[in-house]
C-alpha cells in the first residue's frame, strides 16, 4: 500500500476525446413567452469525456496491457470487448461491451497484477440521448491489495436493457444491481433473484430514469399553486 | 390444517414449514404439529425496537435457530438521489446530510468533495476549511459510535450503556450547535468550503468538552469491556472472516475486525489526513466483541485527531476564493436572527449593481460543473461512504449515487447470523450499525 492511489499524471498523458451526448437548448426551460433576452436561443452541446489514446499515465498503461494480454489468452477479440478506456480527473474508466463483461471482471478480479478484490458500488445513469446506449452502469471496483480504484462502464439501449449480473464474481453487488435495476429497469441476467429493493414490490416504473418525473404534491398558496420541483423552470 | 391467508404452512424435505409473517393466530398455527420437526417464518421489524430502525427481517426459526434470515429494506427511502437533480449544486448539501443522519459530516465532506473534484478545485479550498471538517468529521464520528454503543447495547439489554451513551453523544451534539447552529441535519460543509466560521470562543470550548469526553470514557469502558454478560452476548457471535467481508464488500469496524487495516484515512487520505496522527483500530476476532472494541478505541482515536486539528487552526477564509464558485453572501447574526452580514446586504443593495447581480446569479442559477463523472469515498463510522457523481455541465446535478456503507454491509447479515440463535442475530445487526436512512436514501 505505499503506492498513491491519485494518479501521479507524470508521464505525457494520451489525449481524451470529447464524446456528445446531447444538446441542450434554450434556458428557464420557456418557449414562446416572446423571450427577447436571446437566452432561449442558447445552444449548449453536452460533451463527455471520451476515448482516451494512449499512455494514459501511472499504472493505467500496465492494466489495461495486462487484461488485453488476458483477455487475447481467453481468446476474446479486446476490441469486441473494450470499448474504449477514459483517463478523467485522474480516474480510470474501462468501457466494457456487456457481451463480454464477465470475462473483463473475471480477470480484473483473478489476476495477480489487477486484483480487483472488492467491488464497492454500482450506479446507474440514464441518458435518454445517447442512442443505443441510453442506460449506463457504472461499477466501482477497488484493489486493497494495490490500493488502486477503477471504473467499468457498461452501455445497454433501452430497447433491451440486459448486462449479466457480476454477482458471481462479486457477491457484493447484490444489492447494488438490484438497486440499479429498481431505479433504471436495467436487467442484470443471471442474478439470484432480482427484485426491487428500496420501491415497494408493486411500484410501475423506474423512478431515477430522466423521463421518470419527479412529481410531488403542488403547493397552494393565496390562489398561487406552485409546481412540483421538475415542472419549474431550471438553468 | 389452517387456512389463514397470512399463516399458512407447507411441506417440504426438512418438515413443515409456518408462515406467520404478517400476523396470525399461534394457536391454530401450533396446534396441529405437535411431535413434528417443524421450520417457522416469522417477520421482525421493520417497527420493532431490537432491528435498529426500519429494518425488516424475514426469519426461519428451527426453535430458537436462525435456519435463515432475509432482510428487507426500503421502508426509509426517501428518493434524496432524485430530488439532488432539481436542485443546484449547493442546495445538495441540504439534501444529502438527511441521509446517513448520524453522520452528516461525513455524507456533507464526501459530496463537496465530489464537486470539487469535478470542478477540479481541490486544492484551492482554503486550509482552515478543510481543518474544521475534518475537526466535524471526527466529532461526529465519537457522536456516530456513542449513538452505536447505545442503540447497541439498549438492544441487548444493557439500558446503563444506552444512558451513557446518548448522555456523552450530547456533549458532542452541543459543540454542533455552537459550530453550525443545528444538533443535525446541518447543511454546513459546502462545496468550495464551509457556511462560515467557527463561532467566537468555540475553540476553547472544544477543548472544554475534549476533556470531559476523554474522563468519561473511562465509565464506558470500566461498564462493559470486561463485563461478562457483555462479553457472553458479543463474543464469537457474528463471525466474518477477511474472505467472507472482502467478497461482501464489506468495509469500516467490520472489516478491521479480521485484523485488516484498511481505512481510507490512512490507505486513500484525503482533507489531509496523511498528516494527521492516528492509529488505525483493529481486532483479530472477527466478532461482535471485537467491533465494539474497535469503536471504543476509535473514538479515542478522534480526539487525538480533533486535538491536532485545534491546535493547526490559523486565522484565514474558509471559502474558496473562486468568486464564480464562493457563496457570495457573508452570514451572520443580527437582531433578527441569522442572515446575511449587513456588510454584505449595504454592498449589494447600496453600492454595487454588480455585486447584485452577481449574488442574484449564483445563488438562484448556481454554478456550472465541467461535464464528466466522479467517484469519491470516504471513511464514515461505517465504512466505505462512496459518492459516484456525474455532471452534464449544468448547474445542477445530473447524477449522484450514494454508496452507503450501511447498505452495502447490511448485505452480511445473513452470513452473519445464520446457523445462530435469535438473540445473536441482535447482536449482529447491532454490530454491524446500520443506519437506515442511510442504507434506504
Amino acid at each position: 500500500m505505499t503506492e498513491s492511489h491519485e494518479a501521479a499524471l507524470e508521464t505525457p498523458l494520451g489525449v481524451t476525446e470529447g464524446r456528445q451526448i446531447t444538446v441542450k437548448h434554450g434556458a428557464f426551460r420557456t418557449t414562446g413567452s416572446g423571450d427577447t433576452s436571446g437566452f432561449g436561443g442558447l445552444v449548449t452541446p453536452v460533451i463527455l469525456p471520451g476515448a482516451t489514446s494512449r499512455p494514459f499515465g501511472s499504472w493505467f498503461d500496465a492494466a489495461a496491457d495486462k487484461l488485453e494480454k488476458a483477455l487475447r489468452a481467453r481468446s476474446v477479440t479486446v476490441k469486441k470487448a473494450i470499448e474504449y478506456y477514459t483517463v478523467d480527473r485522474g480516474e480510470f474508466t474501462i468501457v466494457v461491451r456487456r457481451e463480454h463483461l464477465l470475462d473483463v471482471a473475471q480477470i480484473l478480479r483473478d489476476d495477480a497484477d489487477l486484483r480487483f478484490e472488492v467491488c464497492t458500488s454500482v450506479s446507474g445513469v440514464h441518458w435518454p440521448t445517447d442512442e443505443g446506449r441510453e442506460l449506463h452502469a457504472d461499477i466501482e471496483l477497488l484493489s486493497m491489495t494495490h490500493n488502486r480504484r477503477l471504473r467499468v462502464e457498461v452501455a445497454v439501449p433501452d430497447s433491451d436493457p440486459h448486462m449479466p449480473s457480476l454477482t458471481s464474481v462479486w457477491p457484493a453487488t447484490d444489492w447494488h444491481e438490484r438497486e440499479t435495476y429498481d431505479f433504471f429497469g436495467i436487467i442484470f441476467d443471471g442474478h439470484p433473484a432480482l427484485t426491487r429493493i428500496q420501491m415497494p414490490d408493486d411500484w410501475p416504473g423506474h423512478p431515477q430514469r430522466k423521463d421518470y418525473p419527479l412529481g410531488g404534491i403542488p403547493v397552494e398558496y393565496k390562489g398561487a399553486t406552485v409546481p412540483a420541483p421538475s415542472e419549474r423552470r431550471s438553468y | 390444517m389452517s387456512t389463514d391467508a397470512y399463516a399458512g404452512s407447507y411441506e417440504t424435505t426438512e418438515g413443515r414449514i409456518h408462515t406467520v409473517v404478517g400476523g396470525g393466530d399461534w394457536d391454530s398455527v401450533h396446534g396441529g404439529t405437535e411431535g413434528q420437526q417443524e421450520h417457522v417464518v416469522v417477520n421482525m421489524g421493520p417497527q420493532h425496537p431490537s432491528t435498529h430502525g426500519v429494518l425488516r427481517m424475514i426469519l426461519e426459526l428451527d426453535g430458537e435457530t436462525v435456519v435463515e434470515a432475509r432482510s428487507a429494506i426500503g421502508y426509509l427511502h426517501t428518493g434524496i438521489e432524485k430530488n439532488l437533480e432539481y436542485r443546484s449544486w449547493t442546495q445538495g448539501v441540504t439534501f444529502v446530510t438527511r441521509m446517513d443522519y448520524l453522520s452528516p459530516f461525513f455524507n456533507e465532506t464526501a459530496y463537496c468533495l465530489a464537486v470539487e473534484k469535478l470542478l477540479g478545485v481541490t486544492d484551492q479550498i482554503p486550509e482552515r476549511a478543510t481543518v474544521i471538517r475534518v475537526m466535524l468529521m471526527e466529532l461526529n464520528r465519537i457522536s456516530s459510535h456513542l449513538v452505536c454503543l447505545a442503540t447497541g447495547g439498549m438492544e441487548l439489554g444493557a439500558l446503563t450503556a444506552m444512558i451513557i451513551g446518548l448522555r456523552e453523544r450530547e456533549i458532542v451534539l452541543e459543540l454542533y450547535e455552537l459550530i453550525t447552529g443545528l444538533r443535525m441535519n446541518h447543511a454546513f460543509i459546502r462545496p468550495g468550503g464551509l457556511a462560515q466560521d467557527l463561532p467566537e470562543g468555540a475553540e476553547l470550548k472544544i477543548r472544554e468538552a475534549l476533556a470531559k469526553l476523554k474522563h468519561n470514557f473511562k465509565d464506558t469502558s470500566n461498564l462493559l469491556v470486561d463485563n461478562s454478560v457483555w462479553k457472553a452476548r458479543t463474543e464469537g457471535v457474528g463471525y466474518l472472516d477477511l474472505t467472507g467481508c472482502v467478497a461482501l464488500g464489506i468495509t469500516g469496524p467490520v472489516l478491521r475486525s479480521t485484523g485488516m487495516p484498511w481505512d481510507l484515512r490512512k490507505s486513500q487520505p484525503y482533507c489531509g489526513y496523511e498528516t494527521y496522527e492516528f492509529n488505525v483500530a483493529t481486532q483479530t476476532t472477527c466478532d461482535a466483541y471485537g467491533r465494539f472494541l474497535i469503536r471504543l478505541q476509535e473514538m479515542e482515536e478522534s480526539l487525538k485527531i480533533v486535538e491536532q486539528c485545534l491546535d493547526r487552526l490559523r486565522p484565514g477564509a474558509v471559502m474558496i476564493e473562486d468568486k464564480k464558485i464562493a457563496w457570495p453572501a457573508q452570514l451572520a447574526v443580527g437582531s433578527d436572527g441569522q442572515g446575511n452580514s449587513l456588510g454584505h446586504i449595504k454592498e449589494i443593495m447600496g453600492e454595487s449593481m454588480e455585486s447584485l447581480i452577481h449574488h442574484f446569479k449564483l445563488v438562484t442559477e448556481g454554478f456550472e460543473v465541467p461535464a464528466g463523472q466522479v467517484y469519491q469515498a470516504v471513511e464514515s463510522p461505517r465504512g466505505e461512504l462512496g459518492v459516484h457523481m456525474v455532471s452534464d455541465g449544468g448547474t445542477r446535478p445530473y447524477r449522484v449515487h450514494y454508496r452507503d456503507p450501511s447498505f452495502n454491509n447490511l448485505q452480511a447479515m445473513p452470513a452473519m447470523s445464520e446457523g445462530g440463535q435469535v438473540a445473536d442475530l441482535i447482536a449482529v445487526v447491532a454490530s454491524i450499525d446500520p443506519v437506515m436512512g442511510g442504507v434506504d436514501r
